[in-house]
């Protein structure tokens, strides 16, 4: 009961911190006065006249495609040049080498995808130059231009007649003054309260309280009785040769919450620390891990309502938002059970108490930190990978079969279940352009979204939007699985082997990030492969939205009348639900079969 | 009925020989779904033909089945096609027989009759002017420019009843092939050899002018991505199965054969090879309606439309008005007014005149008295006294319209009362016609006449606003006849004293405020409105501008069709999206029975998803595309038909159709797929 009531709890937060922001979001992006015009309407003007950007200039789709893909294009090669070059360059007291190519392309891909896919730690292999120039910018444009494209699309569907969606440049600074900043900003100081470490000091090195040995090869030797001052470790009354008493360890500082908080809100997920918000002084208590976990879904919810709000039909999106939120409760209901009734393997386990009491969560608790348990880490994990975030507060590797499967699906689906910030919401109205197509037809007309007729055209670029993830995931992992090479980057043998690596395509291909841990991808293969498959499904989808947005703006709307189909009702919903679950299920259903399906049915075997 | 069971059998038979030519490539490649199931056929034949040489990862016999029946699934998919056609060929083959060449006798201009040339009527350019006579053929569609003939259309329509045809007005287009059977007519052909009304009908009903509709491309598209994900699926899953028997040292379980039949079940196959049965199942829907579309796109508008513009007559009420009451005025007797009407309106042969008579006999008992014996004189009507009458026994007794009375009372010095204009104002409001009575310059009262609202119109209209189709009662009738007519039809609105101009504009105000807007039209003045007009129905019997207006044309010439079309253009939408959905929920069914066949092999585990309980692996992949195979041919006659259609509003109808398509879709195979397992395990095939 207490652990449902978490589950509850923090839904219900996010719907009521969704529905103010994405009436501030619709505000914004509208040009209209919002609560913090007087602040930062003159920073953005100042902006404009810094960068000479004509905000009242009007571009049509194709423009506006044209300055989205060479923004991305200079992020990337900036991206790229900067990791192949930091060795050279400035910025890098620590004197870290140059990135080869192969892993230069793949994170370039990455943060320019807003994926944040890494096949490489970040403490040890880039430059501080990198990292602030490189990946922070990139986290906040890159979040930005899902934004921006969502935004000429809402613009297309509410045009008549017209071809202007709105200015890309104007956008990209409207929401990033307006939008990401003040929310970090408010985000970052919380968890700096909370106890994430944010300075500009070097690592430091602390003594411990209590003393631990290591043996020769510096594994922690269990039940030993540590005497400092003879210099001996004894285990059962043995001493242990060779032992080493440690008594400091290592403690890593820097600006962390400022980054954390745009990992978190910009959909983005590339962790400070290699593990993440499982690290404690990333995600040090269950405050930080509310806020967090918040702030993962906060804005991809939040657009829905600004997309209701800005295409004057609220209850549409309501329904989208319903859709979405819907799915999300299921796939939670599914990872929560999954994880609080552990396997069979370890219920049965003599070593191991499964059982939840007021003293521990009970349940699959491998790979959980203790202070979160399962509540707050199956949701988090079923967030993660509905908004293709990939920041994690627990191992997804350690997850249930089913749990694990519930992740990778979420992602598979296309990343619409939320999703990325903007390219979440875009992707799932081409999914209710394919439904209204479907259920249109079967009340006898010829479909229409939102009054606008779909014709060829639309349904041409519908289908490229929703069926680009199942695409590049099938493909990438098809071919991958054809490499002998491939079995060297598995850390799993058997349909889990397999899991790892449907995993890593399903992540790059939904533009998530989060990994099963112990997949080895940087290799030569994985790096331009996953690295492809994020650059395909990021930019097809953009492509096919802005078609859609710029021939949508030209149409005039169909009057509404008994005989239109209804979008904003319960049947939609469900059928939206259906048609999205029917394209993921059909597609990914035979694959998933030979992984966690596989895995499951000899748990409970 | 021993002819009609023969002509069915001899259609079957045709359709079963076109199943065949089909085969071709080149008529394959029009339909992206079945070229993959085609190209599927084909690779399984070459690997069955492998595995007699010992090549390959199935046995022979396996291949050889999955073969068989691939190409059993492209057949069905073609028969399909060919008796959706069949029907439209049999009634091209009868249009055919009309247009047989004929001698044409031209003229060299309309004033020199002297000249007369016969020539083939193949032979003639568009401009040229022909005279045709009695018994003789029309040799070309045109224009009659004088004369005027009965003529027999019942080539085209079908209607036995012979048809006028004169120089001038709207009644002057003749067509090609129709004969004339009395008097003579001079006609200037319109239209060049080829492109003539029959040449084009041909054409729409043998389908071979049939071009896909937006609506069908973007169906296509949809199913096109749909099989390029399960190409994605099947292919990656070759690989998926090679790593997982790589990993568990076993050789991979998973036969390119199988795979292959796993794709053509995961393909929308039922959708793909019926929809272009639909698609001419609708036009010949459609044609059997004795309506002639010249687009497919014409029929998908009209499952769009929802503003209806009717005629009045004819559509809202019967064609003529008829006598409702007799309202006495200045002190007369009622029984004498009826009198009076009756006798006034003996000669009277229209139906209005008519309807007094019979009012007059069934509501007052009066015996009208024989025209013969009795002295009677009567006076017909004339547009210059706008009156008629009869002179009886020293009465003079007039009737007609309140004015034309009044001038002929006040001339003989009597009055016509207040009262008496009071009446006729009262009958005007209530959407009556008032038709005044007089005897001897005296007025007795008035005729109440009223158009007769055809029966269950109102209850179509209300169905019709159910689905969200506005009707507009359209008439040149004066707004308060109309507001009085309009509402006891119950229409939504009306537009009175209709010009074709105001037409136009009520039609381009719904348009501009996004709604479809359908019309009939018969008049060259109303060729402005049809061409707007988002579905336009010509009249045949209208004249050669309208037809080509229009986009559609009504052989019957019947006001109500409007009805039935826009019922035809939502069928075809419908049974498209039903059969879309049912296509597409089968596949869960599909899966079921295929991934565990496949993999049981590999993961045993994975038994537990047989929950058909399918007897073996290689009997649950023939049972589902088996399934597959025959879903296309138990699902003929319900694309030829059309999914059942009933106005309700579109949430309800879209309830339905998920219900029944939906659910269905996901039941049906199910229980088939286990019943054909159960079948080949009895037959000892699998």
């Amino acid at each position: 009961m207490n652990q449902a009531m978490q589950y509850i709890f923090y839904l219900a937060v996010l719907v009521a911190l969704a529905i103010p922001l994405g009436a501030y979001i619709g505000k914004v992006m509208n040009g209209e006065k919002t609560v913090l015009s007087r602040v930062l309407c003159p920073c953005e003007k100042g902006i404009y006249k810094i960068l000479h950007i004509k905000a009242g200039e009007q571009m049509d789709w194709k423009t506006y495609t044209k300055s989205v893909l060479l923004f991305s294009l200079c992020g990337f090669v900036l991206l790229f040049l900067l990791q192949v070059f930091q060795g050279v360059l400035p910025g890098n007291p620590q004197g870290v080498d140059g990135v080869s190519w192969h892993l230069a392309f793949n994170t370039a891909s990455s943060f320019v995808t807003n994926t944040n896919w890494q096949a490489y730690s970040g403490e040890s292999t880039l430059s501080y130059l990198t990292q602030a120039l490189g990946i922070t910018v990139q986290n906040f444009v890159s979040a930005a231009t899902g934004i921006a494209v969502l935004f000429a699309l809402i613009r297309g569907l509410i045009g008549v007649k017209t071809k202007g969606l709105g200015n890309f440049w104007a956008d990209m600074v409207r929401i990033v003054v307006h939008i990401l900043l003040p929310l970090n900003l408010v985000l970052a100081i919380c968890l700096v309260g909370g106890g994430v470490v944010q300075n500009l000091s070097p690592a430091k090195t602390v003594e411990l309280l209590e003393p631990i040995a290591v043996d020769a090869q510096g594994n922690i030797l269990q039940d030993a009785v540590v005497d400092v001052e003879n210099n001996t470790v004894t285990v059962n009354g043995q001493i242990v040769e060779g032992a080493e008493i440690v008594t400091e360890q290592f403690v890593p500082m820097g600006p962390a919450a400022s980054q954390i908080a745009i990992k978190q809100t910009g959909t983005n997920g590339g962790g400070y620390n290699g593990t993440n918000s499982a690290h404690p002084l990333e995600n040090p208590n269950a405050f930080t891990n509310l806020l967090q976990m918040l702030s993962l879904l906060l804005i991809p919810a939040a657009l829905c309502f600004a997309f209701g709000r800005n295409i004057q039909n609220k209850k549409q999106g309501v329904a989208i938002f319903m859709a979405m939120f819907l799915l999300l409760v299921v796939a939670m209901g599914v990872m929560a059970v999954s994880e609080q009734f552990a396997p069979t393997a370890l219920n049965t386990n003599p070593e191991v108490d499964t059982n939840s009491s007021l003293y521990q969560a009970g349940g699959n608790m491998e790979g959980k930190e203790a202070r979160f348990g399962i509540a707050s880490s199956a949701t988090w994990s079923a967030w993660t990978t509905a908004g293709s975030n990939g920041s994690v507060n627990s191992m997804h590797d350690s997850l249930t079969p089913m749990g694990g499967m519930i992740s990778m699906l979420l992602m598979q689906l296309g990343e619409v279940v939320f999703g990325g910030a903007g390219s979440g919401l875009y992707g799932m109205l081409a999914f209710a352009i394919l439904t209204v197509f479907i259920a249109g037809l079967m009340v006898g007309r010829t479909p229409e979204f939102l009054g606008k007729k779909i014709a060829p055209y639309e349904m041409k670029w519908a289908v490229v939007v929703a069926l680009a993830a199942p695409v590049a995931i099938l493909a990438g992992s098809g071919i991958a699985a054809a490499l002998p090479q491939i079995q060297a980057s598995l850390h799993n043998s058997g349909a889990h082997g397999f899991s790892e690596l449907l995993y890593a395509f399903s992540s790059a291909g939904a533009n998530n990030g989060s990994a099963f841990a112990g997949f080895e991808a940087n290799t030569v293969f994985l790096n331009l492969a996953l690295g492809l498959v994020m650059l395909f499904a990021r930019f097809m989808p953009i492509l096919g939205t802005m078609a859609i947005a710029g021939s949508m703006s030209q149409k005039t709307p169909t009057a509404v009348t008994a005989g239109t189909l209804s979008t904003t009702n319960g049947m939609f919903v469900f059928l939206l639900i259906l048609i999205v679950l029917l394209v993921g299920a059909l597609s990914f259903f035979p694959a998933l079969a030979l992984g966690p399906l596989a895995e499951f049915f000899a748990g409970i075997a | 009925m021993r002819q009609k069971a023969l002509d069915k059998r001899k259609m079957l038979l045709r359709a079963i020989k076109d199943s065949f030519v089909k085969l071709s490539p080149k008529t394959q490649k029009n339909n992206p779904v079945m070229l993959l199931v085609y190209i599927s056929a084909i690779l399984t034949s070459v690997l069955w033909v492998a595995s007699l040489f010992g090549v390959g990862d199935a046995s022979s016999g396996y291949t050889l089945a999955i073969a068989i029946i691939l190409w059993f699934t492209v057949l069905f998919a073609n028969f399909a096609e060919a008796i959706a056609e069949g029907r439209g060929k049999a009634q091209a083959d009868s249009l055919r027989a009309a247009k047989k060449d004929v001698s044409a006798y031209r003229l060299a201009s309309l004033e020199d009759r002297e000249h007369v040339q016969e020539v083939v009527s193949s032979s003639l350019q568009k401009g040229d002017i022909v005279l045709v006579k009695a018994g003789q053929t029309i040799p070309a569609d045109g224009e009659v420019i004088d004369g005027a003939a009965s003529v027999d259309e019942s080539a085209i329509t079908g209607e036995s009843a012979p048809v006028i045809r004169e120089s001038g007005g709207d009644r002057s287009a003749v067509t090609g092939g129709t004969q004339v059977l009395s008097d003579w007519i001079v006609v200037k052909v319109t239209n060049q050899q080829g492109e003539s009304f029959l040449d084009k009908m041909i054409a729409m009903v043998e389908g071979a002018a049939r071009k896909k509709t937006p609506n069908e491309i973007a169906l296509q598209i949809f199913l096109l991505a749909l099989s390029i994900i399960f190409i994605l699926v099947t292919m990656s899953l070759y690989t998926f199965s090679n790593f997982a028997a790589n990993q568990a040292g076993i050789a991979n379980p998973t036969s390119i054969t199988t795979l292959v039949a796993l794709l053509v079940c995961l393909a929308p196959t039922t959708i793909g090879a019926l929809l272009s049965a639909i698609g001419i199942a609708g036009m010949s829907r459609l044609n059997r309606a004795n309506v002639l579309a010249m687009s497919g796109r014409a029929i998908e508008a009209a499952g769009d439309v929802d503003i209806l513009m009717l005629d009045k007559t004819g559509t809202i009420t019967l064609g003529n008005r008829q006598a409702h009451a007799f309202v006495p005025v200045d002190g007369a007797n009622e029984q004498e007014l009826a009198r009076a009407a009756q006798l006034s309106s003996l000669a009277d042969e229209t139906p209005e005149g008519r309807s007094v008579v019979i009012l007059a006999k069934e509501k007052y008992h009066l015996q009208a008295p024989s025209m013969e014996s009795s002295h009677m004189v009567f006076v017909p009507f004339s547009a210059k006294t706008r009156m008629s009458g009869v002179d009886y026994a020293g009465n003079e007794i007039r009737k007609g319209a309140a004015d034309a009375i009044k001038a002929y009372v006040q001339q003989g010095g009597g009055s016509f009362s207040q009262e008496c204009e009071q009446v006729v104002q009262n009958i005007a409001n209530q959407g009556g016609t008032p038709l005044v009575v007089a005897q001897n310059h005296r007025v007795l009262g008035v005729i109440h006449l009223k158009d007769i609202i055809k029966q269950g119109v109102k209850e179509k209209f209300a169905d019709l606003r159910k689905m969200g189709i506005k009707t507009i009662m359209i008439t040149g009738d004066n707004p308060l006849t109309a507001a009085a007519i309009a509402a006891e039809a119950g229409v939504d609105d009306f537009l009175a004293e209709a010009t074709p101009e105001g037409k136009l504009k009520m039609i381009r105000e719904f348009q501009s405020k996004g709604h479809l807007v359908a019309m009939t039209g018969d008049g060259t003045n109303d060729a402005p409105a049809l061409a707007q007009a988002d579905v336009a129905v010509a009249m045949n019997s209208g004249t050669q501008a309208a037809k080509e207006a229009g986009n559609m044309v009504d052989l019957d010439s019947s006001p109500t069709k409007l009805i039935d079309i826009v019922r035809i253009g939502k069928q075809l939408l419908m049974t498209r999206g039903s059969l879309t959905t049912f296509s597409i929920a089968n596949d869960l069914a599909k899966y079921f029975a295929i991934i565990p066949a496949l993999f049981m092999g590999l993961y045993p585990q994975l038994s537990a998803l047989n929950i058909m309980g399918l007897h073996s692996a290689q009997s649950a992949v023939l049972s589902a595309i088996i399934y597959n195979a025959l879903i296309i041919i138990a699902l003929i006659p319900l694309a030829l038909k059309g999914v059942k259609y009933r106005e309700v509003s579109a949430g309800r109808l879209l309830k339905q159709n998920l219900l029944i398509y939906g659910v269905g879709g996901l039941i049906a195979p199910f229980v088939c797929i286990k019943l054909i397992d159960i079948i080949l395990v009895a037959l000892h095939l699998a």
